[in-house]
């Protein structure tokens, strides 16, 4: 036992602490109820709410049990009369302002402030006078404000103060006179920033969306996971009559801790949209019919089993279909005798990839990255490519990590850096060769890679110097590394920086499951669990620039989601059949598709994703899929069903997972490179660079969410 | 870090030499601290108000998200955050004052100049702020403080030939 280890008593319980705890974090792992407004355990404690006040013995007065450090030996009584008086006069007080709206209110049934007027509060009030008003703000399309319901408790404007890093909420005026607010009117823009609503105790803040849709007693919680981009945050899902109305996080410290991203909760908007797929639809005569799911799939299974026959079947899926949907979709094209799939629909290099890492990952675990030493992150624009990330490694910062970047200039970090070294993308490369020359003369160990150093610059010496500053130092590459046209030689450069400092070496995968595409074998060069194929088939950039007879499309739209765009749509104009599994009808898809099938969304559907560290996060389908639509693997089953292959017998998605897990076996995370291939001097151009994601824009779904579309984030990067 | 509009050209020199001077006192993460009294500074050079783009540039030059800025402008009375008139007139109300006859004194300010607490004179010249709490001149009750100068013992008489003095 160290001299921080106390004991104090709470109404007559011994219980152990240690130095320079508050009571409540005592209490609270305990068990032990204090009631609440202001304290969040996430948040710095500001202890205006006075809603803890608790009786310590020999105190003569109660005392916030959030702001009072434990002493050894302090007796702590909450439930005793001095405290429970104290408790209900500050109640008394919390409500004298507090309108008694709760029949309308949002929040009603899942009210701090509620709950605790039940607990706490007067039947009958004293107060006669008039109760105060406050003009709501129009803070932004996300989150909708009835300013009158506010106590006062600053958690919000702690939040964007300490967990944004960008303070955008104020307490304005004093007194009877004090707001929440923006003081200027302006929209709240931070990625984060729908995490108020659920901060907020009351119902001053709440999700505009969700407004007036439902209340919170009548909706069902399911539990399933983000869709969006490879932390793979936890969530859980508010359903009603079979409709998804609302998303909110599910604490997961590991990973999403009890912050998602905006986009994680909002995205469920584009679910329900008018444009969403509800039957099979057919091209004739240069327009979609509609179709029952009989013909669509005999249809397709004809010309199918004719291309395996005598054609060439290419077959592109989107990095976030589900871990079920990859495996069936690479089960299904290679039982067709084609090993043309890939997942890597965004990369312009995929040369080298004998060197593939068996899937990508972060290279340590999210969590890990908060006790780092040093972190380097090579082409990224964190923040719009996983949020939630972009968070830990803010809180790293905060704590002395240094966090560096090899980056194009303009993108705004909230913490501090320690080293931006400033590059166009075009010059990535030799940036990066600059910087293992850096870390060369730092290290006094020399890198095998053939190629000249080019000029060394301080910038270039500071990261070098901050990478071996520490133990736990990682190197990162995010999605405008991975989806650069000299990707595979960045990646060796990269490899061999963190090689040389001892750092680890991570990617930041594409959307939610770029792992599990991996894994399941969604790659034209390796079968399930990483194994070669005898002889690669074309990957998404041959399959893309140059036909195949037919296509199977899953999850994507080519415009938004490959590195071609319009020409990969020229391309498959060129094919004779195409096939698309989605859930909405893309506009352009009447150039190109001969048969969509409706398929269920995230929410629609059961199934896995991998997450950045390895995790394989499996979920329900939380609502009725709309229409006829019906989860994707079920589709593929049925597909192979009718092609008559073997083994499509798959009841639910469990026994798809089973055997895709049987099948894949044990896989490894391992982001080395047997040996690096030749660093030439390549020259690019900033017009091939690949564009920074539009956080808005990065799958359908995103961009169906008319929330996030209305935002100050998606109208700046609108032009990407 | 700001989200202002990145502008500091309203400060005058003198303003950013007082702020500079202040925020010297502090430690440099605590820049914050130097609020007030560049606020003061640049609310005395501009007729005794603020605007939105004057606190924008104090927040832009303290490197301070606006919104810290406008919170503590709103917070204290000395700062006045929409136009005013330039005499800032402010008439003690707390209890001392007012068991000593503030309330006439209030009351015959606004009589002789025709507006309410919180109202300015159609010539923009005197300001009649809306409340002011005890500046601790208890013994000499009633009082009043205009432009930071203190005049005690106040009656309805000396008001006047206080206010005529000051045209």
């Amino acid at each position: 036992m160290s001299d921080d280890d106390i004991k104090i008593e709470v109404n007559g319980v011994p219980m152990s602490a240690r130095k320079g705890q508050m009571i409540i974090q005592v209490t609270d792992p305990a068990g032990v109820y204090i009631p609440r407004f202001c304290y969040h355990d996430k948040l710095s404690i500001a202890a205006n709410c006075r809603m803890c006040l608790v009786e310590v013995e020999k105190a003569p007065k109660p005392l916030p049990a959030c702001a009072t450090p434990v002493t050894d030996g302090m007796k702590v009584f909450t439930k005793s009369a001095a405290a429970i008086a104290a408790q209900k006069a500050t109640m008394e007080f919390l409500l004298i302002n507090h309108p008694l709206d709760c029949p309308i209110c949002d929040q009603g049934g899942e009210c701090e402030l509620q709950d605790l007027a039940m607990g706490f509060g007067r039947d009958v009030s004293r107060y006669n006078e008039r109760k105060r008003v406050v003009a709501d703000k129009d803070i932004g399309p996300l989150v909708s404000t009835d300013m009158t319901r506010c106590i006062h408790c600053t958690r919000c404007v702690r939040f964007t103060e300490e967990i944004a890093g960008l303070q955008e909420l104020g307490t304005l005026g004093r007194g009877e006179n004090m707001e929440i607010g923006t003081y200027i009117e302006r929209s709240v823009d931070h990625e984060l920033s729908g995490n108020v609503i659920d901060l907020c105790p009351v119902g001053a803040l709440n999700s505009r969306p969700f407004r007036f849709r439902a209340r919170s007693w009548e909706m069902m919680q399911q539990a399933t996971v983000s869709p969006h981009d490879s932390v793979g945050s936890n969530l859980f899902a508010h359903t009603m009559h079979g409709k998804l109305l609302r998303v909110v996080p599910r604490p997961n410290e590991a990973l999403n801790e009890t912050w998602i991203a905006d986009r994680d909760r909002f995205s469920y908007a584009g679910i329900y949209t008018d444009d969403r797929l509800e039957t099979p639809v057919f091209r004739v005569d240069g327009e979609f019919r509609p179709t029952d799911w009989a013909t669509a799939l005999q249809r397709v299974a004809t010309r199918l089993g004719e291309t395996a026959k005598e054609g060439s079947l290419g077959v592109l899926a989107a990095p976030g279909a589900t871990l079920e949907e990859h495996y069936l979709l690479q089960k299904l094209a290679r039982d067709l005798g084609s090993n043309n799939i890939d997942h890597r629909l965004h990369a312009m290099d995929l040369g080298d990839d004998d060197n593939d890492p068996p899937f990508p990952w972060l290279g340590a675990a999210v969590a890990e990255l908060e006790s780092a030493d040093a972190v380097l992150v090579v082409g990224s624009h964190i923040r719009h490519e996983v949020p939630v990330l972009a968070h830990r490694l803010r809180k790293a910062g905060l704590a002395g990590s240094q966090i560096n970047f090899l980056n194009p200039a303009g993108f705004e970090y909230l913490f501090p850096v320690h080293e931006y070294a400033e590059t166009p993308l075009s010059q990535l490369q030799p940036q990066l060769v600059a910087l293992l020359g850096a870390v060369e003369a730092v290290t006094g160990r020399r890198s095998e890679l053939a190629v000249d150093r080019g000029a060394i610059s301080d910038a270039h010496r500071r990261i070098a110097d901050s990478l071996m500053s520490g133990d736990k130092s990682h190197v990162v590459l995010g999605h405008l590394a991975t989806r650069h046209p000299g990707y595979s030689k960045l990646r060796a450069i990269a490899t061999e920086i963190a090689r040389l400092v001892g750092a680890t070496m991570g990617y930041i995968p594409e959307s939610c499951n770029a792992a599990g595409a991996y894994m399941a074998g969604v790659v034209p060069h390796r079968a399930p669990g990483g194994k070669p194929v005898a002889e690669p088939g074309r990957n998404a950039r041959q399959m893309l620039a140059e036909a195949c007879d037919a296509y199977v499309l899953l999850g994507f739209e080519p415009q938004h989601d490959t590195a071609e765009g319009q020409a990969a749509i020229e391309t498959l104009r060129g094919a004779s059949f195409v096939v698309m599994l989605a859930s909405w009808l893309d506009p352009t898809a009447i150039e190109y598709a001969d048969v969509i099938l409706p398929i269920g969304t995230f929410a629609e559907t059961a199934g896995t994703y991998v997450n950045m560290q390895g995790d394989q996060q499996s979920f329900s389908g939380v609502a009725e899929p709309v229409g006829d639509a019906r989860p994707g693997w079920k589709v593929l089953r049925v597909l192979g069903n009718q092609l008559e292959l073997d083994g499509y017998e798959y009841n639910n998605a469990a026994e798809v997972l089973a055997a895709a897990n049987a099948d894949i076996g044990v896989m490894r995370p391992d982001n080395t490179i047997a040996r690096s291939p030749a660093i030439n001097g390549a020259q690019y151009s900033e017009a091939e660079m690949p564009r920074p994601s539009r956080i808005y824009g990065i799958d359908p779904l995103v961009r169906r969410a008319r929330p996030l579309q209305r935002t100050r984030d998606a109208k700046r990067t609108a032009d990407r | 870090m700001s989200v202002s509009n990145k502008d500091t050209s309203q400060l005058s020199e003198h303003a950013r030499q007082v702020i500079d001077h202040w925020v010297a006192k502090f430690p440099p993460d605590k820049k914050r601290s130097a609020v007030i009294e560049a606020l003061r500074t640049v609310q005395h050079e501009n007729n005794g108000y603020l605007t939105a783009e004057l606190m924008d540039a104090v927040a832009e030059h303290l490197d301070l998200p606006t919104i810290q800025v406008y919170e503590v402008a709103t917070f204290y009375s000395m700062f006045e955050t929409r136009p005013v008139g330039r005499c800032h007139i402010s008439v003690c109300t707390n209890i001392a004052c007012h068991l000593r006859g503030s309330a006439e004194i209030v009351e015959h300010i606004e009589k002789r100049f025709g507006i309410k607490t919180g109202e300015s004179t159609p010539d923009g010249k005197f300001y009649l702020k809306r409340e002011e709490e005890c500046l601790a001149a208890c013994v000499n009750a009633p009082m009043m403080m205009i432009d930071h100068v203190y005049y005690e013992n106040l009656t309805p008489e000396t008001v006047d030939q206080i206010l005529e003095g000051l045209k």
